[in-house]
């Protein structure tokens, strides 16, 4: 396949799941924010633009004012926010288009479809009342996309690097996420292991489609420890890293096997993996959360970087 | 019989009935005749509609366009912001042709692309025809649309037209006529694939009531066609076909695309491209591939920046070289276009006659060269009555339409043409052939034409039974071209 393709096949899928974890956030966001009070409710939006990486760019525009409609409208389809939901639905679509011969009908179907409703929906200003339709069908429409995928697409090096977008990209935001949300739920390191704001920590959980599934695992104990090596070293957890890492491992190697050998990806992979294999818990806290993270997002940055120059996705 | 408003069989009697009250008789109706009676062509698929109840058919409309939405089945316009990607408007009422009219269509479609490919040959090599004092030399001189480059070469495996869009017009039951040969890179053959297959989805009952030839296997022959005519430096190996697009802005790019993925073959830009080792070498998650066969949709001026525009983007510096040492083979050959020019139009009859040796089956439209005084002479005095069309222009740009036109329009266009008479040529204004169209306010006439697409390989021709039916939707006007407003049908061929 060409390398241009692959890395259009790369970025739709990045841009999709990037679009889909950012209407999970909001979605946690607005429901955290209903149910405090006006501070408290501006604090959480503050960490969900944080967490997206767009403080400068949000506070260049409104100050400090982080009201809810405001914040919403920033991330979903502000002009001024080139990574907004819509810019990214775009370019999925894009790309899609791009590799058209590459996917199937169904996915270049349900990719176009998902951009058309988008468009529609995000057409004028969202308002407190329409935010919850339009995260539903964002997210409804990604894992149309998924299906389609899954369902008809050929088990091949195309496939391969759909895959590889799709968790390069989960994998940094879940690491973000966590790492935002656990920098404002603990200002000091003395706080770990204390007794937390139940509250907050299902709001992380629900930011990662997780809440339901931590409280089955774990009898409905909320503990920050619990729920860090849950989202980080849980392979059972489809949005934890150590999942992430398991399915880039898979897609790499099939790879390797259909190319016939390993590249510099695969190094960086293999120490990454091994890495999340081998570490508890405990090692991560002594570490420090935030340092164990960052050094992870740096990784994961590093490995797509590599991946894209392993496979001549440009000149 | 007591049907609603709406129903098929009201629609088909008013139709016919407003057809014959104040039609103009000067135009023929594919499918009544004159005395009101339905055409053969028509028949089966007119017992058909008048079994539809009412408003069935407007709604399938709308549908239609949600899956054409759907499916990007789009194309870009140039210089309109607003509006990046439209649809080209899908009636759904098709143009059907009856086995024996398609019979003579095709022998005589395939006489004439048999001649085109002979007179490129010729006119890239010994020119006999100018020799022989049947094409005038000045033609050839200072046309850009000659390329001095394939001078002396032959493209592999004698092929220069690949494929082939010839549109057609018809005037009456058996006048079917040539308006333009299409020998560069001609579009549109992927609506007619998926004209049919919305068709198919849509009406699946009406498939098995009326026998029509299908065109879905059109892909796959190309496949084949192009993978016939390998160059010298093609291995043993299967075949590496690729498309050459000039990216998702082209207003052509959905057909790219679908081709390619029809076909199997990659969709490559210039950008992915580059001279290796003698040959085309596309980028490829694992290096460098050779290109066998290359299915450009970039046109001649843009293909090579060393040789030919050195700004384009589009293509890939050193192609030609490589063309001319028998690395790689492109379809269609460069310098076709000498063939489908305007000017050289209104010679066809004597090329067909003269590498055939056969009088032309299919007619030229008459035409006036405006290059020729007494021509030019008539043309002026008759503007009102005349098309008027640049030699070089396509698409129904710059062309005047002398019936439509104001006086003050006309006055305009006479100036320029008295300026530079050899860019033109002049055609009479053709009562063209109508099919009915499902508007608004029900069936409605109005006119076509069609745009059989031709394949072209050294084991010979073969024409997919249809094309694409291009339809002019607005009353009464006879530009039928996407860019200015017109739509597609589904065209039909009926078996035997």
């Amino acid at each position: 396949m060409l390398g241009r393709s692959a890395n259009g096949i790369f970025w739709l899928f990045r841009n999709l799941e990037r679009a889909e974890n950012t209407a999970r956030l909001i979605e946690a966001g607005f429901r955290m924010a209903l149910t405090r009070d006006a501070r408290d409710a501006s604090d959480e939006w503050r960490s969900v633009i944080v967490t997206l990486g767009l403080r400068a760019a949000y506070e260049a525009k409104f100050g400090g004012d982080y009201a809810g409609p405001n914040v919403i409208n920033f991330i979903l389809r502000d002009r001024d926010n080139p990574g907004n939901v819509l810019a990214m639905c775009e370019l999925a679509r894009t790309n899609a288009r791009m590799v058209r011969a590459g996917i199937t009908r169904e996915v270049w179907e349900s990719v176009n479809d998902s951009w058309m409703r988008m468009r529609d929906l995000l057409a004028r200003p969202v308002t407190e009342t329409r935010l919850g339709d339009v995260l539903d069908t964002l997210r409804r429409q990604s894992t149309q996309v998924r299906g389609a995928m899954e369902g008809t697409m050929l088990r091949n090096e195309i496939y391969n690097f759909a895959r590889l977008g799709s968790f390069i990209e989960r994998a940094d935001n879940t690491a973000r996420i966590l790492d935002v949300k656990y920098y404002v739920l603990l200002p000091s390191i003395s706080y770990v292991g204390s007794s937390l704001d139940n509250v907050q920590w299902e709001n992380v959980l629900r930011s990662l489609a997780g809440e339901r599934a931590y409280r089955w695992l774990n009898a409905g104990r909320m503990e920050a420890r619990g729920i860090a090596e849950f989202l980080i070293l849980d392979s059972r957890f489809p949005r934890s890293l150590a999942f992430c890492y398991g399915k880039l491992r898979s897609n790499l190697e099939h790879l390797a096997r259909e190319y016939g050998g390993e590249t510099e990806a695969h190094a960086i992979l293999r120490e990454a993996d091994c890495d999340l294999h081998h570490t508890t818990i405990d090692a991560i806290f002594e570490q420090g959360l935030h340092e164990y993270i960052a050094q992870f997002i740096n990784r994961n940055t590093r490995l797509a970087n590599q991946i894209q120059y392993d496979y001549r996705f440009i000149d | 019989m007591t049907l609603g408003k709406g129903c098929g069989l009201c629609e088909l009697w008013r139709y016919r009935d407003d057809r014959m009250n104040n039609a103009s008789p000067s135009s023929y109706d594919e499918m009544f005749a004159a005395d009101g009676s339905v055409r053969p062509a028509y028949r089966g698929y007119s017992e058909w509609y008048s079994e539809q109840p009412a408003d069935h058919l407007r709604r399938k409309g709308t549908e239609a366009e949600a899956f054409f939405r759907r499916t990007g089945i789009t194309f870009n316009v140039y210089g309109n912001e607003d509006a990046e990607e439209r649809l080209i408007p899908f009636d759904m009422v098709p143009r059907i042709i009856t086995a024996h009219q398609w019979r003579r269509l095709s022998r005589g479609i395939e006489q004439r692309v048999r001649a085109l490919n002979a007179f490129l040959h010729d006119l890239y090599h010994r020119q006999e025809i100018v020799r022989a004092g049947r094409l005038p030399a000045r033609l050839l001189e200072k046309n850009p649309a000659f390329l001095p480059q394939m001078v002396g070469f032959t493209p592999p495996g004698g092929v220069y037209t690949h494929i082939v869009g010839i549109d057609l017009v018809r005037t009456g039951e058996d006048e079917f006529m040539v308006l333009e040969d299409n020998a560069r890179t001609p579009s549109g053959v992927s609506y007619m694939l998926e004209n049919r297959e919305t068709m198919m989805a849509m009406f699946p009952e009406l498939f098995t009531r009326v026998r029509v030839r299908e065109v879905s296997d059109y892909p796959r022959r190309l496949a084949r066609s192009l993978a016939a005519c390998l160059p010298p430096a093609a291995k043993g190996h299967q075949p590496v076909v690729a498309v050459l697009t000039p990216g998702i802005y082209n207003s052509a790019y959905f057909e790219h695309a679908f081709l390619a993925d029809q076909m199997g073959a990659e969709l490559v830009e210039g950008s992915d491209l580059r001279v290796e080792n003698g040959r085309i070498a596309m980028r490829t998650t694992q290096g460098y591939q050779p290109i066998d066969v290359l299915y450009r949709r970039v046109d001649d001026e843009y293909l090579d920046p060393l040789t030919f525009n050195p700004d384009s983007m589009l293509g890939v510096s050193g192609i030609m070289d490589v063309y001319r040492a028998g690395g790689i083979t492109i379809a269609n050959a460069p310098g076709t276009g000498i063939a489908d020019d305007k000017a050289i139009y209104s010679f066809m009859p004597e090329i067909v006659e003269f590498y055939t040796g056969e009088k032309p089956i299919l007619p030229n439209v008459p035409t006036w060269r405006c290059s020729e005084p007494d021509a030019l002479k008539y043309v002026l005095e008759h503007l009102s009555e005349l098309v008027v069309k640049e030699v070089h222009g396509s698409g129904g740009y710059g062309m005047l339409i002398g019936p439509t036109s104001s006086k003050k329009e006309i006055a305009a266009f006479a100036a320029k043409l008295a300026a530079r008479p050899h860019n033109y040529i002049a055609q009479p204004t053709l009562s063209l052939s109508t099919v009915p169209i499902l508007s608004r306010s029900g069936l409605t006439p109005r006119h076509v034409d069609l745009r059989p697409f031709v394949l072209v390989s050294p084991g010979g021709i073969d024409i997919t039974p249809g094309g694409l039916t291009r339809v002019a939707l607005k009353k009464g006007s006879l530009v039928v071209n996407s860019s200015q407003g017109g739509g597609t049908k589904d065209s039909w061929v009926l078996d035997d």
